[in-house]
């Protein structure tokens, strides 16, 4: 397990939120998922609601939903998923990230110390 | 690990790919001494599995395995079996964890009319699965049985590693393997033992995206209490005899189990199965195959469009198209 990157912010959910509103999934809960083959992202320009149902990561075992760690506008979407989705599980905080947000107002959010001690 | 049937267990080790891969190109161990096993003794033992199952156990000889199916009164079928020939007389069957209670109540209820014997013997056996092509060759160092000359659906008492246990040559990947009933006491030793000599642990994960590929009907997916047995590919299971179902099974199913291929979308059991905008069946099991590298699904589709060359399946609201292919979709 890599450490968790204390410049981010994290969801109970196992997503993270970066300053500059980009999103991913912890190595957590990558691991816990298994081998990424498919992630299904949202259109750029969709307003969300922080704790909304946004993206479908799936491995070999299962479908897991996404939940936006934030509210705002989807500005950009991780292209390099739709044919290299083990990003996911080989980088999750670089280039495994989702999308990133404009950010209108953070949900509700834990920092790496309180995120590592929830799991 | 998750709760299955009652029992804790792994659904991965070092993750599904990397397990399922080794079964596919060396080998590897399955923990599945959560199965049940069932001993049927007496001279009413061949007379009483011919009354309660589809397939023809009379062609059993002893040392000799045996697929098949217990079907229910009213249609449907209660489980599938392993039924493993011990002797004149005394048969040991495999049955799922998650239908041990109810199996054993539907075979007591028939066994009355015949001098038979049941034992639940499930709590006395471990089961371990050895499967991949490398399992004779790492198995062979560590028993005096010449494994070569044990053909498929072999069974066989043997020393492995010393420890008495029967062997079975059977498993639910695919791939050639040695299925070991070891005493329950002993399961462990044996377990760390299989580790020792390289065999890779395997999950339930793996054990499913495995049987899928090689198109193997799950009870409570392809197959069930209220599914038509001949709705699957395995009607070669249902011979010509009398037995407490034959009256429903006779009848004509009113849909086909199709074997599917999608580009990039993975189905999950459940997703609505389409023609021309029309749902027309479900999916059954569906997952990424690992070996094919895209997602692949078993589908119950009502059987007038069974030819049909493709489908869409319906994920989160969108269709998406899938392809018939035959089953299985992975044959050694």
């Amino acid at each position: 397990m890599t450490t968790t990157p204390t410049e981010l912010k994290y969801a109970a959910s196992h997503e993270w939120l970066a300053a500059d509103g980009t999103v991913g999934i912890t190595d957590f809960a990558q691991d816990q998922l298994g081998d990424v083959v498919y992630v299904e992202l949202p259109e750029v320009g969709r307003v969300v609601e922080a704790g909304e149902t946004i993206a479908v990561v799936e491995s070999v075992k299962t479908a897991s939903d996404i939940y936006a760690p934030a509210s705002g506008t989807i500005v950009a979407v991780n292209d390099a998923l739709s044919g290299t989705p083990e990003l996911v599980n080989s980088a999750p905080y670089e280039g495994g990230w989702l999308f990133k947000l404009d950010v209108t107002g953070e949900g509700d959010l834990m920092d790496a110390a309180a995120y590592e001690a929830a799991n | 690990m998750v709760p299955f049937g009652g029992w804790d267990m792994p659904v991965q080790y070092a993750g599904v790919k990397a397990e399922h891969d080794a079964v596919r190109n060396a080998a590897g161990v399955f923990d599945v001494s959560h199965m049940g096993e069932f001993r049927v003794q007496g001279p009413g033992a061949l007379a009483f599995l011919q009354h309660v199952t589809t397939n023809d156990v009379s062609k059993l000889k002893p040392g000799r395995a045996q697929y098949n199916w217990l079907p229910g009164v009213s249609g449907g079928l209660v489980d599938d079996i392993y039924i493993y020939m011990v002797a004149p007389d005394e048969y040991l069957t495999v049955v799922n964890a998650s239908n041990i209670a109810k199996d054993w109540a539907h075979l007591q209820q028939h066994a009355g009319e015949f001098d038979v014997t049941l034992t639940d013997e499930s709590d006395r056996w471990g089961l371990l699965a050895v499967q991949g092509p490398q399992t004779e060759s790492l198995l062979q160092p560590h028993t005096d049985t010449d494994l070569s000359a044990k053909k498929k659906n072999a069974f066989f008492p043997a020393k492995l590693f010393g420890f008495d246990v029967m062997l079975a040559r059977t498993g639910y990947t695919g791939e050639d393997g040695f299925e070991v009933f070891v005493d329950a006491s002993e399961a462990e030793t044996v377990w760390d033992k299989l580790l020792a000599i390289g065999l890779t642990p395997a999950g339930l994960g793996a054990r499913d995206t495995l049987r899928l590929e090689a198109g193997f009907p799950l009870y409570g997916h392809e197959f069930s209490d209220t599914i038509h047995p001949l709705s699957s590919t395995y009607s070669w299971v249902v011979k010509d005899k009398t037995h407490v179902g034959h009256k429903h099974i006779r009848s004509t199913p009113t849909q086909t189990l199709v074997g599917l291929k999608l580009e990039r979308v993975p189905v999950r059991e459940g997703y609505p199965v389409k023609v021309g905008g029309a749902v027309v069946g479900h999916v059954t099991s569906g997952t990424s195959s690992p070996t094919f590298g895209h997602p692949i699904a078993m589908a119950l589709v009502n059987a007038e469009h069974a030819g049909a060359d493709v489908f869409d399946v319906e994920v989160r609201g969108k269709d998406h198209t899938a392809t018939r292919v035959a089953l299985p979709f992975y044959k050694r």
